[in-house]
């Protein structure tokens, strides 16, 4: 069979909606179109219905104790807002410290900062060069001013999956609340917010094969319970901590996703391991100078990032132009700086540069990798052919001994 | 980012990829630039006793538009004298490959590239020359 062009393998970025995923959302723009919150007809009330068993759906698939503990909002940016700010502002009398980590997502790492500009303290504490956190510096981060940890339970350029549930043992006992973002880690590895003593936990539709503008934030309500500020002022929805018209079609979609990972999420994780494992293994074998970003086993099972030694991202990118990829290079930015994973976890800048991401998911094939895994090879050896920098460490040269001049 | 048709052309099909013989005296090497940047140049020039500018090649570490800047930098550099080609000017690079302002860089870079081989050949021949005359 012919393969079909381009080729998504950014499932990272976002994820296409899963057509079982659709079919349940349709009938809630049309005919079931009614307002979640009107108490006093048919149509509210179906709406209402829907609503909850989504509600039920996105619990199971965490782990919740109680469908009460979800809350629906437009996606994980807001989760991370409304969960820390939430917490500050709630428990600012009990604490004003704060510990997260330098590789989180900027909706976590933005928000902390807005955070430090009201008075809050913050720790980022830095990563192995595997890009993992370690328990212990949680622990001693962790001081009687400490009101909360956030974590992020997977990160989305390597996909190193951090220790949550070390994190987890350490915060519940020094009575730290524990926030997660699960946005590209939960249904797709094991985890549950139990097992795992987190506390609040946010999550996306559109990561899992549902629609985008989407969310919810898992909020704990027993042991302890959880209380937040609300960050909008309006009708109180969602038992006060998130007021605005609830989308329900898109909460129906989170509801089927989050249904479909559940049931199929940790097979299709093994699925993708084992064609992440083939991409690695005909890169590694095609190509010298080549290195893997990120752990080699507590990684989530769809991603594989590399560097390609002398070889530009962006230019890399453009070669390969037919698949859908990331870069850990960011030319195209306006700060021209690489990834500050990658740098955080000590990779040079060089190398940062030289980093794709492939972002494999619900619908890759095993005839697509393949074909990216030739396409990449030949690519390379294109752009090698033309770097200067292969050039010279072919001729035994070594480049840092090189006076560049920064620009 | 959505790169002009010139940029995909010339990154497509780039002109004078290569290398010329760093330790010749009619070439002039230019090498700028830093790694931990994400671009480095290297252009070279081979000129004849005429001052013209016979063989031009280029390798570049770097994004479409600095392989493309490059690559329109030896077009144009080859069977010019090496004062015409010293007035080659980064903002004409940028005009003529519709380069975006977060790309201007890579033009500037393969102005630096000129000027440095340009510079080079002629303290070859200024050291050639005082060989010669010593």
């Amino acid at each position: 069979m012919a393969i079909k062009l381009p080729i998504y393998m950014d499932y990272h970025a976002t994820t296409p909606v899963d057509r079982r995923v659709i079919d349940e959302m349709l009938p809630f723009f049309t005919d079931v179109f009614g307002n979640a919150a009107s108490r006093n007809h048919a149509f509210g009330w179906r709406a209402e219905e829907a609503v909850e068993h989504a509600r039920e759906r996105v619990a199971a698939l965490v782990g919740a104790e109680s469908p009460k503990e979800i809350v629906f909002t437009s996606g994980a940016t807001e989760s991370n807002n409304l969960a820390i700010k939430g917490a500050a502002d709630f428990y600012r009398d009990k604490g004003n410290h704060i510990i997260t980590t330098v590789i989180e997502h900027k909706a976590v790492l933005d928000t902390c900062k807005r955070l430090e500009k009201e008075g809050f303290q913050v720790t980022y504490l830095p990563v192995d060069a595997h890009g993992r956190v370690s328990a212990e510096a949680v622990e001693q981060a962790i001081t009687d001013r400490t009101i909360l940890v956030s974590v992020m339970l997977a990160n989305n350029e390597v996909g190193t999956v951090q220790p949550i549930e070390e994190i987890g043992k350490i915060t519940r006992a020094r009575g730290v609340l524990f926030h997660s973002d699960g946005v590209q880690a939960v249904g797709k590895i094991p985890f549950d917010v139990v097992k795992a003593s987190v506390d609040l936990l946010s999550i996306t539709a559109h990561k899992m094969y549902g629609p985008k503008g989407v969310g919810a934030l898992y909020v704990r309500r027993s042991r302890p319970r959880v209380r937040l500020v609300a960050q909008m002022d309006g009708g109180g929805h969602e038992r006060g901590n998130r007021s605005g018209t609830l989308n329900v079609p898109g909460i129906v979609g989170l509801g089927k996703a989050a249904e479909i990972m559940r049931q199929e999420g940790l097979a299709e994780g093994e699925r993708l391991l084992a064609l992440r494992e083939r991409l690695w293994k005909k890169l590694n074998a095609a190509i010298d100078d080549i290195h893997l970003n990120g752990h080699p086993e507590h990684r989530l099972p769809g991603n594989l990032n590399v560097a390609f030694a002398y070889v530009e991202g962006e230019a890399m990118m453009m070669a390969i132009k037919d698949v859908a990829v990331s870069s850990g290079s960011a030319c195209t930015s306006a700060s021209l700086e690489p990834s500050y994973v990658l740098r955080s976890m000590g990779v040079g800048e060089e190398m940062a540069h030289s980093s794709i991401r492939f972002g494999l998911g619900r619908f890759t094939t095993e005839e697509e990798v393949d074909f990216v895994a030739d396409l990449v090879i030949e690519k390379v050896n294109k752009l090698r052919a033309m770097s200067p920098l292969y050039e010279m460490v072919k001729e035994g040269i070594d480049l840092k001994t090189i006076e560049w001049a920064a620009h | 980012m959505a790169y002009s048709d010139k940029v995909i052309e010339h990154y497509e099909n780039p002109r004078n990829v290569g290398t010329l013989d760093k330790n010749d005296d009619a070439v002039g090497t230019g090498l700028v630039g830093a790694p931990a940047c994400g671009d480095v140049m290297r252009l070279q020039i081979k000129v004849s006793d005429e001052g013209v500018i016979e063989d031009a090649k280029f390798k570049t570490f770097g994004c479409g538009s600095a392989i493309a800047s490059s690559s329109l930098a030896t077009e144009w550099l080859k069977g010019k004298n090496i004062d015409e080609a010293e007035t080659i000017k980064n903002s004409m690079i940028a005009e003529e490959l519709n380069l975006p302002p977060v790309k201007i860089h890579c033009s500037v870079l393969a102005e630096d590239a000129i000027k440095s081989a340009i510079a080079d050949y002629r303290r070859k021949r200024a050291e050639k020359k005082a060989l010669q005359g010593g």
